[in-house]
């Protein structure tokens, strides 16, 4: 269970900014996780969030853009796969969605096929050319909007059509340079199988991004309990202990993850 | 010595404080009425006290009722349900309740308890368990130990009053040597004045 805190006690995550060590951090503002994170992911970290299907990751990372934008950092997710309609439909069941967000600007939400469409990018397989487009608009965009957090959901999605891993490589070291330059923090969401071993469907995003935060179900005498673990965050000292979470209206909570003295069973 | 009322115990503990309360198998139902009446309407309602319950025992819905009878009204009590799941009774679920779907998911309980916690902050909150013994049938000593550990120094550090209803058996000596560790007092209710 976190530590005490109410929440007209929480601090705000712009309050918990550069709580810790040099770098600046970007308060994700789930009391837990920055916990854990020595106050935030430090700024301008790209970090893969993985993990396989019903484990949180969409919800956490809309949970990073909602936060973020209550606190006027303007925050973008970048949908590969699910409409914007359908993903601001499942984020008004929970208490800590304001509309007027979206409204106003402060979170906005792109869908990659349109603009697939847009820039002519409709082939089943990207060149090299194509993934140069894609990358110089997604940069274009953070810098003219001034995003500040970023979600991609998924790079895995987004990977299906960059065929070489070489591409893929280039393609996130040039997104995580453009990304840090404009002090913009950000979550790629991957999209994993529950015995993967690998926190990414070709191994090599592990090795670039700045963090890895691994999500998976983990069953205990037949019930599921949804686990937590940061794997990897550059610049941090962070906590390697697995957390279960439980996604609530007001938000992600976390608590240890219980062993006992023989362990628990096994994961999925 | 004459027998102290429970209400006056539980009122004069400090805040952050975290107790067992025995209760006699042989007179479950006259004790169990009087610590649900003590923590209800002495701690609770005079107070305005918000209590989170934790039912596992019985359901909430059981609890509810009995509650309603002492005139408690639905903003001073909020549940964690982790045993309607498992008898299949989930139907009318309550509006003050969560329901966890198992009484073996531990860390989900903790977390319904945070979430209510944050969902009615008040300054005096009570958490009472129902019961140890009912988690120790479902549950791995070993875990179980664990979850008391975490979640009774964390309740502990909130300021909340944790109230662990549990019943005397000859079997129950580990659970009362696993409690005797993370509780600071222990209230035998059959010497408890009612």
């Amino acid at each position: 269970m976190e530590p005490a805190a109410s929440p007209a006690a929480a601090p705000a995550p712009r309050d918990r900014a550069r709580s810790s060590g040099d770098l600046e951090r970007c308060a994700t503002g789930i009391e837990g996780l920055d916990n854990i994170l020595e106050g935030g992911i430090p700024r301008g970290n790209m970090v893969l969030v993985a993990g396989s299907v019903g484990t949180g990751k969409t919800t956490l990372c809309l949970e990073f853009l909602v936060r973020g934008a209550e606190h006027d950092e303007r925050s973008l997710f970048v949908s590969v796969t699910e409409s914007s309609e359908k993903l601001v439909q499942n984020l008004s069941t929970f208490d800590f969605f304001k509309p007027e967000l979206v409204e106003k600007g402060s979170l906005v939400f792109v869908d990659l096929p349109v603009i697939y469409r847009k820039l002519g990018l409709e082939r089943e397989e990207l060149t090299t050319e194509d993934v140069d487009i894609l990358l110089r608009t997604l940069s274009g965009l953070v810098r003219s909007l001034g995003v500040r957090r970023l979600v991609l959901d998924s790079l895995t999605s987004l990977c299906y059509r960059i065929r070489r891993d070489e591409q893929i490589r280039d393609f996130l070291l040039r997104l995580g340079s453009d990304l840090s330059d404009a002090g913009c923090t950000s979550l790629l969401v991957s999209e994993i199988g529950p015995q993967a071993g690998r926190y990414s469907t070709r191994g090599v995003e592990e090795a670039i991004v700045d963090g890895v935060i691994l999500l998976w179900n983990n069953r205990r005498m037949g019930d599921i309990l949804r686990v937590l673990q940061i794997v990897k965050m550059r610049g941090t000292a962070h906590s390697r202990t697995q957390y279960v979470i439980e996604l609530t209206p007001i938000g992600l909570l976390m608590a240890p993850h219980l062993k006992g003295a023989r362990g628990s069973e096994g994961g999925e | 010595m004459p027998p102290i009322d429970i209400g006056d115990r539980l009122r004069a503990l400090p805040l952050g404080s975290a107790v067992a309360l025995k209760l006699d198998p042989r007179e479950y139902a006259d004790h169990y009425f009087a610590v649900l009446n003590a923590t209800l309407r002495g701690v609770g309602a005079e107070s305005a006290n918000h209590t989170v319950y934790v039912a596992v025992t019985n359901p909430a819905s059981f609890v509810w009722s009995l509650a309603q009878a002492l005139d408690v009204t639905p903003d001073q009590i909020s549940f964690v349900d982790a045993i309607s799941h498992l008898m299949m009774n989930y139907s009318n679920p309550l509006e003050n309740a969560t329901y966890v779907e198992s009484p073996r998911a531990l860390e989900e309980i903790m977390l319904r308890v945070e979430y209510l916690l944050r969902r009615y902050p008040h300054p005096r909150t009570t958490v009472v368990i129902d019961s140890v013994n009912s988690l120790a049938i479902h549950n791995p000593p070993e875990l179980l130990s664990e979850f008391f550990h975490i979640l009774l120094n964390n309740l502990k550090s909130r300021q909340v009053l944790t109230l662990v209803l549990e019943t005397t058996d000859e079997e129950a000596a580990a659970i009362d040597q696993m409690l005797n560790l993370v509780v600071d007092e222990t209230i035998d209710v059959a010497r408890a004045g009612r």
